[in-house]
């Protein structure tokens, strides 16, 4: 049997890797996906605690339910808006972002 | 199961039995039919506000302690509405525009849908509960910010504000990840009984108020704010900047008051800094800002400063100085972005400070409501801005906070400059062309009398801050 701590390694580099991808990539849906990592990784340590420690419950996997929904929810509304910023212009790159600023 | 208690959530309730309304006429109306939409939805929030003056009871904890509610929780839910409905009246000039008139509908709905997220947000007893609450205020508050579809400045906004609050709520949850591991529940009151201040809830605690503070739009969290106030139409900056940011604020007091009371020494470590940035970092930067929304924009991350300066004692006169202040400073900012949307409406899109240059000899009354909202957020004695500052500075001192409470006052000083900046420059600074005579509506109008009102009678009423002082509660 695999032991929690693998799985929260797993989670744990997931989580970071999203952090380090949403700081550094340029592109609107790369960001995207590196947000979503981050979210992914979350309801992996729910799922894991759920049924390592508290084998008798189902809160967490509740809880992975619901932040898959809001999450996917989230990305829809996320890729309305990156659809509508490339009507405008024609480009999602980050440095295209730049008339809001000072 | 005991259906009845639903009943107990009467302002969801009716919050929800309006968004229905206004979606179903919406839906079927013509387009003469739609020019009412307005003024509906107006009346239908004046009446929410009235059914929920009175709370439905002490403690209410509904769903096995899924849903609780206090008689404070809700006050601030009242405040709230009374704010929305003032957003929403402000509103009306920028919805009867050509390329939105068509989607006023969507506006309403949505920005109810917020205000109830928001009001799950704060009377919620369960972590699940909360979480989607607050997507439930931060999802539609994205569409939103990207609503006039046509201006690549409001897409952008919305695309920050969205990309920003997807990253916060992944901090957040990670944070409430570490808590169900460590405690293996998630209903707050078991929370708060099985914390030891393990490193592991350490983390969480930061993880979890770094998440918040995204929303409430403190410092080393604020990287967004100025870009989504600017960018987003102007009365949708005035729904973010005071109905958002009080509840997220007042959420922020609730959770740490009935989950993280254990590790009171934790938190009240983190936000001592925190508050010295926010209140400092954001006035420099105000100083220096040409575009009026960013202006206060920033002047806005200094209020939240403020504001968690009721947050850091934990304890009930916190709570009350804190709520009190929310009141104030939304009245004070509506009136604020009220005087902005109307010009920015009428002379088509003029929102730099210097295009306010001379508004005194074309728009006087305009300049005078302005004037009042800007000293009220200074903190100018016979204004209720003053009083709201004093409450929450002598909460924070009576915690024994000293040197953080002279910070903030050496801070307050600041922030009357760049104030008054913006006072002289409508009195003062000459110009060639100031911003011609025009007559606003009769809704912006009236919501700025309302303004008027509330900022220079809310601070000499001493009975709202009694009223409010009755069922505040603490650590």
């Amino acid at each position: 049997m695999i032991h929690m701590e693998y799985y929260l390694i797993v989670s744990t580099i997931m989580m970071f890797v999203g952090i380090y991808g949403f700081f550094t990539r340029r592109n609107l849906l790369a960001i995207l996906i590196s947000v979503e990592l981050i979210l992914n990784s979350v309801d992996i340590n729910f799922a894991v605690f759920n049924r390592f420690l508290f084998p008798g419950q189902l809160e967490g996997f509740f809880f992975t339910m619901f932040a898959i929904g809001i999450s996917a929810a989230e990305t829809a509304v996320a890729i309305a808006i990156i659809i509508n910023i490339y009507r405008n212009i024609r480009n999602i790159q980050v440095k295209n972002m730049n008339e809001l600023k000072y | 199961m005991d259906y009845s208690q639903f009943l107990y959530m009467r302002p969801e309730l009716s919050l929800i039995a309006i968004i229905v309304v206004l979606f179903i006429y919406d839906l079927f109306s013509g387009e003469k039919a739609r020019g009412y939409l307005q003024p509906l939805t107006c009346l239908l929030l004046f009446a929410h506000i009235l059914l929920n003056l009175f709370p439905t009871g002490d403690n209410i904890n509904a769903f096995g302690g899924m849903y609780q509610s206090q008689p404070m929780i809700a006050w601030v839910k009242t405040i709230l509405s009374i704010g929305t409905l003032i957003a929403v009246m402000q509103s009306n000039v920028w919805l009867k525009r050509e390329d939105t008139h068509h989607k006023q509908g969507e506006f309403y709905t949505l920005t109810l849908f917020t205000l109830l997220g928001m009001f799950f947000m704060m009377s919620s007893g369960h972590f699940l509960l909360f979480v989607i609450g607050l997507e439930l205020a931060s999802i539609p508050m994205a569409c939103l910010v990207a609503f006039d579809k046509y201006k690549h400045h409001s897409a952008e906004a919305g695309a920050k504000y969205i990309l920003s609050a997807m990253f916060s709520s992944g901090l957040m949850l990670y944070g409430i990840s570490f808590l169900y591991g460590t405690t293996g529940t998630l209903y707050f009151a078991d929370v708060a009984s099985r914390l030891n201040a393990s490193p592991l809830q350490l983390m969480a605690l930061v993880f979890f108020f770094a998440g918040l503070a995204f929303k409430i739009s403190l410092v080393p969290f604020h990287l967004w704010t100025a870009d989504v106030y600017e960018g987003a139409p102007t009365n949708v900056t005035a729904y973010l900047s005071v109905i958002s940011k009080g509840a997220a604020a007042f959420t922020l007091l609730v959770i740490f008051i009935k989950v993280f009371a254990p590790m009171i020494t934790a938190w009240q470590e983190m936000l001592f800094w925190v508050i010295i940035a926010s209140i400092t970092i954001a006035n420099l930067f105000a100083i220096r800002q040409q575009n009026i929304k960013r202006f206060f924009a920033f002047s806005s991350i200094s209020q939240a400063g403020y504001l968690m300066l009721g947050t850091i004692g934990g304890n009930a006169i916190g709570m009350t100085s804190m709520v009190f202040y929310i009141l104030v400073y939304m009245i004070a900012n509506l009136a604020v972005f009220g005087v902005i949307s109307i010009i920015e409406q009428r002379t088509d899109g003029k929102v730099n400070i210097s295009d306010y240059n001379g508004l005194y000899k074309t728009n006087p009354k305009l300049t005078l409501v302005m004037t009042l909202a800007l000293f009220s957020l200074a903190g100018i004695p016979p204004f209720a801005g003053f009083f709201s500052k004093f409450f929450i500075f002598m909460s924070a001192f009576s915690a024994g906070f000293k040197v953080l409470v002279f910070i903030a006052l050496i801070n307050t000083v600041i922030s009357l400059y760049y104030y008054l900046l913006v006072v002289k420059a409508m009195y003062i600074n000459p110009n060639e062309q100031p911003v011609a005579t025009f007559k606003s509506d009769a809704y912006t109008r009236l919501s700025l009398v309302l303004c008027t009102l509330g900022i220079v009678l809310l601070g000499i009423a001493s009975g709202v801050y009694d009223s409010i002082n009755a069922f505040s509660f603490g650590i």
